[in-house]
């Protein structure tokens, strides 16, 4: 074992104590579960996620899919790195859209936010998660990210209809995981709950795990929309906001439907120098998320609907 | 120091998770908002949401409520109260630290638990101007239910008793009468204003007799790497990896102790023996892992392992036991129904199991026992557990992994208690063993078509238990037989039941150890029972050594239908009539004779005591006592 793993022989650090914690709670849903799958984002957290699961099972193969909820709206990058990941390392991978809703053009720019995020995001996961009868689904969400995940269990019951209730949670304690359910009945298990944004950075960096490029700062085609810049990714974006597209060196703290994800301006072109930006940031990571300023505890009434 | 220089050194830090106990209104959530604060956690738009919702829904006035920031659901918010545990991540230049912020009224004492369960340090709150008061018992008493070893009294608001040092003295000496009843083997005071910032991340000037750290400090000091147990080696067998047909590895977290290659393991419960080969971890192949890695372990033999099994050194095991003694906390809205088969959770291993007796209540207030046949919500007991097959588990205070678990009821799924092991049960205790009365009652038996009356009027004789004790060699057996005799001589109708015949046939599977000691006598007692209930004597000769186990006999039977009747023959008396058996115990070579090895207590209030003579006993006595008491011959008005 490196030595960067232990302060003295035998105390792990905070990643690697992190680390045993996730495997523990991933190998679980595998022995527990008839069939779970892992919801993959592209993002920095899945990635560390997957990851995870990796090193569960090794040397053997991860006994489950990775499934990702294809919002058609995503940046091309992400999809490019998705197929490119997952066929070097060997994932099955399921991706699922909500095609009703594609044909019937729901987007961001003519739906507006709540609506897409709604009919293309929570009705894909939940078609997806009823067409493949999974009974547990790993999701990459942190406690950190925002107030009400700071309540959420790691294993986080859904009845027959998806439905998160708050206030009728499991008991969790210690790292005994109540995995009964009944037919129809599901589970969202939350492996990295206990992580925190600088910790990600930090596994990204220690294990060298690949990412998304537009984490980096980069030259990039920005429109400024309400305050957020957004990327012209495609010609969807309608050609009189394209037509404002300045260049700038921006990257995103935060990956998602491109008209829905604000970049932050930024200098920052390698991990550490991220790390660096982070400590002197002002504002929190889902500020760059235009869906949170929908309402007052938006999250948690997406969460109670089935988003994750 | 630069980027790089500084993420190595971030890297390196530990963790430490600390639960905070209080209420609102002792300053807690304006403790933790500070401590996030001013480690810098909180974010300008969090600040500016903060301000924006101090105004509309704070409970601080104009100021800055650090409260909002931390209740998380609407329905919290709007009632001022945290209902649920908040888990809140915050890390220093020393540490990294996970906070597990949870609610401080009794209705609530679940999340409480819920919270320590995973906390090496507990931070609780007084107001200075209150003091100790019974939440902060109660607190106290939770923390040290669940084995927390390190405990911060936080004595906040000093800002309101004019940071006045007697004031904090006298709080502490207190806690200090307070929490010597309990066991938890490392606590501290700190006197601290949280609105003010006084001592919570700087010493305060406020305060100059204080000389001890400021809390910030303290907790990213405090040593609780010692707290794991690096002796017992336990790995729960998680999950079997078998991607070929060469490779099987062993998946699981280590609950305690340290691995390393060529280790001889043993499997439980098949108690078969192999060494290890390999040792994967996160980062590759080791030569040692211990706890709390996650580690896939390879093994030199194809013995037969599965998920639920445990493996340890040979020389250390843990417990294999179907039953155990247990504290319990009820989480559910449903009281407990005492009829449940459970499902159990304990590490990795899944089985039945039912409560089979409620020992007592325990009052979190008071910490008074009171009795009790079941739990409601946030009630805490101990509690007897049976499960349907063996499980492997340690006791709480040695190995908190090994020795928790939680009981899923069988319909709704839901996790409706958790508990700690406190060991298997003691091995003479045969209380235990009986039917809960409470249970009895409720059990729909058959039942006699002849009275009692009719019964006693037949036999002319009440249904009694003549239940004669002495040491091996006393002449027990020749005072029952000569009883027998001279009963029936008399015309009554006796059944005598003694220790040989009893254990050639009915308990010939028992052997002389106190557990099966004790199940031999429930078994004779049961069927002296029957006898009694069928207005039939029971004469019963056997050694039953212990006086608190004649006394569960005397429960089973009856107690008014229970005479006990002692042989008192000195040892040398007794010695003389059964050398060899004495000679063998003596000598170390028979085991479990009452008088040598174990113990015999003299019985404390018998019905009649006889002093055998040899070849002779005079049972005029026990005749006489039988007449005198109705019994026999049957005298209708007399009880």
């Amino acid at each position: 074992m490196s030595d960067s793993s232990k302060i003295n022989s035998y105390t792990l650090n905070n990643l690697r104590e992190l680390e045993a914690e996730s495997i523990h709670i991933i190998r679980e849903v595998a022995a527990e579960f008839e069939k779970p799958v892992m919801l993959y984002s592209i993002g920095k957290d899945s990635s560390v996620m997957v990851r995870l699961a990796e090193k569960a099972f090794y040397p053997g193969k991860v006994p489950f899919p990775l499934m990702h909820i294809d919002s058609k709206w995503k940046f091309r990058e992400m999809i490019e790195f998705r197929e490119r990941y997952t066929r070097e390392m060997g994932w099955d991978l399921i991706v699922e859209s909500n095609l009703e809703g594609f044909e019937a053009g729901i987007g961001p720019f003519t739906h507006g936010s709540k609506v897409h995020t709604d009919v293309m995001k929570t009705q894909a996961l939940l078609k997806a998660l009823d067409k493949h009868r999974f009974d547990a689904a790993f999701g990459g969400a942190r406690r950190d990210e925002e107030k009400s995940r700071a309540k959420e269990r790691i294993f986080s019951f859904r009845d027959r209809f998806h439905q998160w209730d708050p206030k009728n949670q499991r008991p969790e304690l210690w790292d005994i995981y109540n995995t009964k359910v009944h037919k129809g009945e599901s589970i969202r298990v939350f492996p990295i709950s206990n992580w925190t944004e600088l910790d990600i950075w930090q596994y990204i960096r220690l294990e060298n795990i690949p990412i998304v490029p537009l984490y980096f700062a980069k030259e990039r085609p920005i429109v400024e929309l309400d305050g957020n810049l957004i990327m012209v990714d495609d010609d969807r974006m309608p050609p009189e906001l394209a037509a404002k597209a300045q260049m700038r060196k921006v990257r995103f703290r935060t990956l998602g439907c491109y008209p829905l994800t604000g970049a932050i301006d930024s200098e920052a072109d390698t991990i550490e120098k991220i790390v660096e930006e982070m400590m002197t940031v002002t504002k929190s990571e889902r500020t760059t998320r235009v869906i949170d300023f929908d309402q007052e505890g938006s999250m948690e009434q997406k969460k109670r609907e089935g988003y994750f | 120091m630069d980027i790089h220089q500084y993420l190595d050194q971030d890297q390196k830090k530990d963790l430490l998770r600390f639960l905070t106990a209080g209420s609102v209104d002792d300053g807690k959530s304006t403790l933790i908002g500070r401590l996030l604060f001013d480690s810098k956690k909180v974010y300008e738009d969090q600040l500016a949401t903060l301000e924006r919702d101090s105004k509309r829904i704070g409970h601080a006035g104009e100021a800055i409520d650090y409260a909002l920031l931390l209740d998380g659901l609407k329905a919290e918010r709007e009632q001022g109260i945290t209902i649920d545990v908040a888990y809140r991540y915050f890390s220093t230049n020393k540490r990294k630290f996970i906070i597990a912020d949870t609610p401080g009224h009794e209705q609530y004492t679940r999340n409480m638990v819920t919270g320590a369960s995973t906390a090496n340090l507990a931070i609780i709150l007084v107001d200075a101007r209150k003091g100790v008061i019974t939440q902060t018992k109660r607190h106290t008493f939770i923390v040290s239910l669940l084995g927390i070893k390190h405990i911060v009294l936080a004595v906040n608001k000093m800002d309101l008793v004019d940071f006045n040092e007697d004031v904090f003295n006298s709080i502490c000496a207190d806690y200090k009468s307070f929490v010597t009843r309990l066991s938890v083997p490392d606590v501290h005071f700190i006197p601290f204003s949280a609105l003010n910032g006084d001592n919570v991340v700087e010493n305060s000037q406020l305060m100059p007799w204080y000389h001890g750290k400021c809390l910030l400090e303290f907790l990213e000091t405090v040593h609780v790497g010692s707290d794991r147990n690096f002796d017992d080696l336990r790995v729960p067998v998680q999950y079997v990896l078998r991607p070929t047909l060469d490779f099987r590895g062993f998946s699981g977290k280590i609950s305690s102790g340290i691995v390393k290659l060529n280790d001889e393991l043993m499997v439980l419960p098949s108690r078969k023996k192999s060494r290890v080969t390999r040792i994967i971890t996160t980062d590759g192949d080791t030569e040692s892992a211990f706890t709390p890695q996650s580690v896939t372990l390879t093994l030199a033999d194809e013995i037969d392992i599965s998920r639920g099994d445990m493996l340890v050194h040979p020389e250390n095991q843990p417990r294999l036991e179907r039953q155990f003694e247990a504290m319990l906390v009820w989480m559910n809205e449903e009281p407990m129904d005492p009829f449940t088969q459970f499902f159990i959770k304990i590490n990795a291993q899944t089985t039945r199991a039912r409560i089979d007796q409620v020992r007592h209540r325990i009052d979190v207030n008071t910490l008074e026992h009171h009795q009790a046949n079941s739990f409601s919500l946030n009630e805490i007991g101990r509690v007897l557990v049976t499960t349907n097959k063996p499980v492997v588990f340690d006791p709480y205070s040695k190995n908190h992994n090994t020795g928790s678990f939680i009981l899923i009821d069988p319909i709704s799924h839901n996790t409706c208690a958790v508990g700690m092991i406190i060991d298997k049960l003691s091995q003479a205790d045969l209380y235990s063993r009986l039917t809960d009365n409470e249970t009895r009652k409720l059990v729909e038996g058959g039942k006699s078509l002849i009275d009692k009356a009719e019964l006693e009027s037949r036999y002319g004789q009440k249904g009694v238990t003549i239940w004669i004790t002495g040491l091996h060699g006393s002449g027990k057996n020749l005072a029952a037989y000569t009883l027998e005799k001279r009963l029936f001589d008399m015309g009554a109708t006796a059944v005598l039941l003694d220790g040989s015949t009893i254990r050639s046939g009915l308990n010939r599977e028992l052997d002389y150890s106190p557990a099966d000691r004790a199940e031999h006598l429930r078994r004779v007692a049961h069927i002296a029972r029957i006898l009694n209930d069928q207005g039939i004597i029971a004469i019963c000769s056997f050694i039953s050594p212990r006086e608190h186990i004649r006394g569960q006999v005397a429960e089973i039977v009856g107690k008014d239908r229970f005479h006990l009747i002692y042989m008192d023959a000195s040892p040398d008396y007794c010695r003389s009539n059964k050398p060899e058996l004495y000679q063998l115990a003596e000598s170390g070579k028979l085991q479990h004779l009452p008088g040598v090895d174990e113990a015999f207590d003299i019985p404390v209030n018998p019905a009649i005591v006889l002093h055998p003579q040899p070849e002779s006993v005079d049972v005029e006595q026990i005749i006489d006592y039988l007449s005198a008491k109705g019994i026999f011959p049957i005298t209708q008005n007399r009880s």
